[in-house]
């Protein structure tokens, strides 16, 4: 027990606060996640975490509170992504795709004339990667309030989401919004992921995203369970990642510690390999409508 | 503006465009989006590991990307209709790639300099050695994809026929992937991670908005990577402010006005019919 968890951990703030972020980060992740795996929508989940951290660094510039940059850099692209997507798939993408090259250019404009007022570098570092353990106790709050308003969000919307990931045309003739609905539940995404991105980096949002949701939807039945293994792998996840980044300190070669995003990152994929190992023994005879559950189309 | 340094970098930038609007115009093709931005990002990290080592960048850029492609390749599913898992495939390869990525900087600790050179690109002041490796790496990745045109096109299109054919989706997936990352290694120092990712995406897509016919469609992805990167160096240029901003903006507006013309020409088609 003593070799797992060093003496002192509990004790540390920085510790607890990354703790209790990583939870909330890890559940709301996870559940929202699987409506992004189903949706294939994983794409717009990574490239809102990196459109958000690009109004955080215009916001700095602006000189507003960095919450209110990247809030409304994540609505307003999931906005347009959805507005200017075709409802095709792969024109999705794309619109996708040319969002996001045009939030980068932003991005490098921004960078560029921070490093020009303040002479800082590491801020696309900081954007990238940032990190667990240097979150400022003010931005707590923050992150669990709009952690649990995308959780209520996608728990209202859960049937009509649902509905129209699976069969759009049918929920379409049965008369819902399938475009309105689309737009709510991107803006959910957009909030959750984009705190996520800013408390602890683009790289671990994303991985907290989709490798739970994934691995869960390769080994559960039903949507609901699917929620809750994957809120539950994520949370693990994290929180064995942040005890070894915790435990690291006393490793080679530098004695500062390995990224917490290292440890998370590797014991998602873990978790994902594990799960292709398990299926074909499930499933040995190929039926016609395998995977029907989980991915349309 | 065309002197001595400056020449240096209207050639690369040049090729680097034709290079983006030749894999770009596949990539969109083929709905490869995602992968075209997590290859060179993922790649980048690959640089981070190559400095800690002390060897040249672009074996840790080719190994990253490589290794990304193909494993992107190798877990992702054949069948078309199975995108989702592909998009899974290739997030995850990407977070693992830029997990290892902020290993490496945590460990060598002195690249925050670089990382912004690698992800927004260091287009001025491209020495004359520099230049002639991506020329010819130029050369092999245009031949790569002419060679194989034809069956990159087919089982784009047209998947089913390709199938009766004897063509391998996946297989093609796979060859296209690698000639995506082969480009993205030399180009990433030159242009960045993320301009690389702009310069493919806006300028094809733009293009395929416009025309559906496949050679047009390709020709006019590499003029217009190439109008967006001359635009983009001269107003960079004058202004001093980052290429990428230029690169990322005029991606979008060529998209917008490609979207514009198609509509703008549905509407005229439309009291005809």
């Amino acid at each position: 027990m003593h070799y797992l968890f060093e003496p002192g951990l509990f004790g540390s703030g920085p510790v607890r606060t990354a703790l209790l972020v990583g939870a909330v980060v890890a559940i709301t992740s996870g559940v929202i996640g699987v409506f992004t795996v189903i949706r294939g929508q994983s794409f717009a989940g990574h490239s809102l975490a990196d459109v958000a951290t690009t109004g955080g660094s215009g916001a700095f510039l602006v000189g507003i509170n960095q919450f209110w940059g990247f809030l409304i850099a994540g609505i307003a692209a999931a906005a347009l992504m959805e507005g200017i997507g075709v409802q095709r798939r792969r024109g999705r993408d794309v619109a996708t795709g040319v969002v996001l090259g045009a939030a980068l250019g932003a991005a490098a404009l921004f960078l560029y004339l921070d490093t020009q007022q303040t002479s800082t570098t590491g801020a696309s570092f900081t954007v990238l990667f940032g990190s667990i353990f240097v979150i400022s106790p003010e931005t707590v709050p923050a992150l669990i309030a709009s952690g649990i308003v995308a959780l209520i969000t996608v728990a209202v919307l859960a049937r009509v989401l649902l509905f129209t990931s699976l069969s759009p045309d049918l929920a379409r003739a049965r008369g819902v919004h399938v475009k309105v609905v689309g737009i709510i539940y991107l803006a959910a995404l957009a909030i959750s992921v984009s705190l996520a991105a800013v408390a602890i980096g683009a790289v671990l949002s994303t991985a907290l995203l989709i490798g739970p949701a994934a691995t869960a939807l390769r080994v559960a039945k039903s949507p609901v369970r699917a929620m809750a293994a994957s809120a539950l792998t994520g949370l693990a996840a994290t929180w064995l990642g942040i005890v070894l980044a915790y435990d690291s300190y006393d490793w080679p070669p530098y004695h500062h510690g390995w990224p917490v995003s290292f440890f998370v990152v590797a014991l998602v994929l873990v978790g994902y390999l594990l799960s292709y190992a398990r299926r074909p023994r499930r499933r040995a005879p190929r039926s016609p409508h395998e995977g029907a559950e989980c991915s349309p189309a | 503006m065309f002197t001595g340094l400056m020449l240096n970098t209207w050639i690369t930038a040049s090729i680097v465009a034709v290079i983006a609007g030749m894999t770009g115009f596949f990539a969109v093709l083929r709905g490869q989006t995602f992968a075209a931005h997590a290859i060179p990002n993922g790649a980048f990290a690959g640089a981070a590991g190559a400095s800690l080592l002390g060897i040249n960048v672009i074996w840790g850029l080719a190994v990253f990307a490589v290794g990304g492609a193909l494993g992107i390749g190798a877990l992702g599913s054949e069948q078309r209709g199975r995108k989702s898992r592909n998009d899974v495939v290739t997030a995850l390869a990407l977070v693992v790639m830029l997990g290892l990525g902020a290993l490496f900087v945590s460990i060598s600790s002195q690249y925050a300099e670089e990382t912004y050179a690698l992800l927004f690109g260091e287009v001025f002041g491209i020495s004359q050695g520099e230049v002639l490796p991506i020329a010819g790496l130029g050369i092999v990745a245009a031949v790569a994809i002419g060679v194989a045109f034809r069956p990159l096109m087919l089982t784009s299109a047209l998947p089913e026929v390709a199938a009766a054919r004897g063509l391998s989706t996946r297989r093609a997936d796979l060859y296209f992937l690698v000639v995506m990352a082969l480009a993205t290694s030399m180009t990433v120092p030159v242009v960045g991670a993320l301009l690389m990712f702009s310069l493919m995406i806006g300028p094809a897509a733009a293009a395929r908005s416009v025309t559906a016919r496949p050679g047009v469609a390709l020709a006019l992805s590499v003029a217009i990577a190439l109008a967006t990167v001359w635009f983009s160096i001269a107003l960079s240029y004058r202004t001093n402010w980052p290429l990428g901003f230029f690169v990322g903006v005029a991606g979008a507006v060529f998209y917008l006005l490609g979207q514009a013309a198609r509509g703008l020409g549905a509407s005229r088609a439309r009291p005809a019919q």
